[in-house]
């Protein structure tokens, strides 16, 4: 293990999920006003209506196979019955389907963002920086799982990359374990650090505040009149 | 009974010239900035005719509003939570920038820029959305006063609902003016469509608010409003609307819209309801009943049961002395003139409507009749069918014996009035045909023809020891909280209390408004030229004297 693993693996993944952490609580603080998804759909809803959708449900489903994948220890899906081949396969047919639906709207919307001329105006250089790393991370992942399913019978990560993943937030890195990896997963593994490390900045912070809450509240909202600008009283004469 | 104040309005459709200055005045108060080009908090539309945004009535096709479900319950038109959170990454539902209109600007540089040659330059409509060369082909008012109405008017929603007959005799004989705010409903399918969680019912005044720093611009309050009274600024992402201008009514002025309207048709004022029993009321089964649920919702400021609920609500009593006051109350219950815009929504607006009944009289005056005899009146009222229908189809759910019931007393008022204009006894006979006294009639020509200031605006101001305090008051320097650096001390620019902004001019306002002369005459030599001033002290007549020294 050279000092560069040690640098890539033991440093930088602390580097950026400080960057993610305090980047929200600065964000939230001090920018509620920009928080939004920044939506463009009042230009065009044509082709947002089939990109946005295809790619916000295809990277839901990509979420939930990298919780799948790398929180969860292989002892457990093992002691739960399922075997190797089982998972590989499921997570091979279920990560390729919602990684080309997540890449194939993230090209429409894409398209639609440089084609459409009220949109493109509207997209600064934080939103092309922002699309560059997220594209980078998505192609990079995707191209690491068929390749090397195409090469051989696919890498397996949770032998290496999830245990290293879980000792990151276990305060007790093992860089050792991701020094091993093919070079596209240690790639897809880099860019996306980068755009946690960005995250915050960008528009990608609407995700922090997905509406769940809406699910479960009262319909019609009551609010007083705002109590937290109130300050101290003055008194209503002068010395 | 849980008694909760609403602000509302009622506007006087008889009065309306359609002359805009309330939407002008809104919007260079509102949104004259980047990102709400395109929105009008406040615009007034011509009937029939399409409506900003295009067709917004349609409700088959936009699903605004609530609807009942199969077991009677109250649910949003447009789709449950569940239906909401799936669609969010793209709504279905949502209006494009056509379906409001493209705003533009025109390159007037070029009037002066241009080199001489042997053209006259000329300033071309720019997009104010791409920025390019643009064609304007729509606007929020592009079928003012009929424009275009062969071909437009037939897209009414509202026309459409009314049989071919009248519809032919509607666009041959009537035209009316509909100026329109966010209605400020009492039971906002905006705010139970917002995920977020920022938009908001104030519970002091009842004014729907967008809060800026919790809207995540996801959309839905758009689609949710059938009026579509709620925007989206495109380039800050969130969703805006009209404020009921929330500054300037905490501090007792009246909306920038009711200020400025010309006809003087605007009238505020505080309505109690029992917020229990919204619910309810909202989910009657036949719409036709709409109108009637919600005047049920609303209490009687002057009942001591009422009164006493409230004060336990901790309504304050100038509260309660404006709504016994108010005229939003006596329009809708005393008089019985101002009616719901589109109850079948099931939104409880809170904007009211006095529908017109010069259409009849243009009719009548144009047959040769007399367009003021009480007897010409009603019979015309009820002969013709054309404009109660579509009066009906916008303030009643299309039932027709209200509008005709409001236009036998507007008509009422007028044959009453004439005859004591012309010095002809008064005829009781008149205002009892219509189930009011006249005493009662003379007391609604008050309001609705001479309509002073006071009598129009009965606005009480905010209370800032219930919560926060009102917005006016605390526009100076956001550092200046106690100890922080914008606290200035006891000297310098900073020092003393913080100018409430609105307050100076209130009284600047009030004086202009009530007074008879173009200016004041007699304080005309004290006044101090504040050029001149160096600052210290405190001259003779920095201040306007106080009545009692003077």
């Amino acid at each position: 293990m050279s000092g560069l693993d040690l640098l890539l693996w033991a440093v930088l993944p602390y580097v950026a999920l400080t960057m993610f952490v305090v980047g929200h609580v600065w964000r939230y603080r001090y920018d509620k006003f920009g928080w939004t998804t920044r939506s463009s759909q009042l230009y065009e809803s044509r082709l947002l209506r089939i990109g946005s959708p295809l790619f916000h449900f295809g990277i839901l489903v990509v979420l939930l196979g990298h919780i799948g994948g790398l929180v969860i220890p292989k002892s457990w899906t093992e002691a739960a019955g399922i075997s190797e081949a089982a998972y590989h396969v499921t997570a091979v047919a279920l990560g390729t389907v919602a990684g080309v639906c997540t890449l194939a709207g993230l090209a429409i919307l894409v398209y639609r963002r440089r084609t459409v001329g009220p949109v493109f105006t509207a997209t600064t250089r934080n939103d092309k920086l922002m699309y560059a790393v997220l594209t980078l991370t998505i192609v990079l992942g995707l191209a690491a799982t068929v390749l090397a399913n195409l090469a051989g019978d696919g890498y397996d990560y949770r032998t290496t990359i999830s245990p290293w993943f879980r000792s990151v937030f276990a305060l007790s890195p093992r860089p050792a374990l991701m020094a091993g990896a093919p070079v596209l997963f240690k790639l897809h593994a880099l860019s996306a650090l980068a755009l946690f490390a960005i995250w915050p900045f960008t528009r990608l912070v609407h995700m922090l505040t997905a509406p769940i809450g809406y699910l479960t509240r009262p319909y019609v909202v009551y609010r007083s009149r705002d109590v937290a600008r109130t300050r101290p009283a003055r008194r209503g004469w002068t010395a | 009974m849980r008694v909760m104040a609403q602000l509302a309005m009622v506007m006087n459709l008889d009065k309306c010239i359609g002359c805009h200055t309330c939407s002008v005045t809104c919007k260079q108060a509102w949104t004259n900035r980047a990102g709400t080009e395109y929105v009008w908090f406040n615009n007034v539309e011509t009937r029939p005719g399409q409506g900003y945004p295009r067709t917004y009535q349609d409700q088959d096709r936009w699903k605004g509003g609530w609807e009942l479900n199969r077991r009677g319950r109250l649910r949003l038109k447009a789709g449950g939570r569940l239906r909401k959170l799936l669609t969010i990454f793209a709504n279905p539902l949502m209006p494009s920038i056509q379906d409001y209109y493209e705003p533009w600007t025109y390159e007037y540089d070029r009037l002066f820029s241009a080199p001489a040659g042997e053209d006259t330059p000329v300033a071309r409509p720019k997009s104010l959305i791409t920025g390019q060369d643009t064609r304007i082909t729509w606007s929020a008012n592009w079928d003012d006063n009929l424009a275009g109405a062969p071909e437009l008017a037939p897209a009414d929603p509202v026309l459409r609902k009314v049989s071919d007959q009248v519809k032919l005799e509607f666009e041959r004989a009537f035209m009316f003016y509909l100026p329109r705010i966010c209605e400020h409903c009492l039971n906002p399918s905006c705010v139970a469509s917002c995920p977020s969680g920022a938009m908001y019912k104030r519970s002091e005044d009842g004014i729907v608010l967008v809060d800026q720093d919790r809207c995540r611009g996801w959309r839905m309050c758009v689609t949710g409003c059938p009026y579509k009274k709620v925007y989206f600024n495109h380039r800050t992402g969130k969703a805006e609307k009209c404020t009921f201008c929330y500054p300037r009514v905490e501090v007792g002025m009246p909306t920038v819209c009711s200020e400025t309207c010309v006809g003087r048709l605007r009238y505020l004022g505080v309505l109690l309801y029992d917020a229990d029993r919204v619910g309810e009321a909202a989910a009657v089964p036949d719409e036709k009943d709409l109108y009637e649920a919600q005047k049920s919702v609303l209490l009687d400021p002057r009942d001591p049961e009422v009164l006493a609920a409230a004060r336990a609500a901790g309504i304050p009593e100038d509260w309660l002395e404006a709504a016994a006051r108010s005229p939003i109350h006596q329009l809708i219950f005393e008089y019985g003139v101002a009616l719901p815009l589109h109850p079948e929504y099931r939104t409880m607006p809170m904007v009211w409507y006095i529908p017109p009944l010069s259409p009849v009289v243009d009719v009548l005056a144009d047959t040769g009749h007399d367009g003021e005899d009480a007897g010409n009146l009603f019979g015309a009222i009820d002969a013709l069918r054309i404009p109660i229908g579509y009066l009906a189809e916008l303030f009643t759910a299309g039932d027709p014996e209200p509008v005709r019931a409001v236009l036998r007393r507007l008509a009422a008022m007028r044959s009453y009035m004439r005859r004591l204009n012309l010095g002809q006894p008064a005829d009781e006979s008149i205002a009892a045909a219509v189930g009011l006294t006249g005493r009662q009639v003379e007391g609604m020509h008050r309001l609705l023809a001479l309509a002073p200031y006071a009598e129009r605006y009965v606005i009480p101001t905010a209370h800032p020891e219930q919560d926060g305090r009102p917005e006016e008051l605390v526009t100076g320097c956001s550092l200046d909280y106690a100890g922080g650096p914008g606290m200035g001390g006891p000297f310098g620019e900073a020092s003393g209390r913080p100018a409430p902004v609105a307050v100076e001019t209130f009284h600047a306002l009030k004086e202009r408004q009530e007074t008879g002369a173009l200016v004041d005459p007699a304080d005309r030599a004290e006044r101090v030229n504040l050029l001149n001033w160096d600052g210290k002290g405190l001259p003779e007549g920095l201040f306007p004297k106080r009545k009692e020294d003077s």
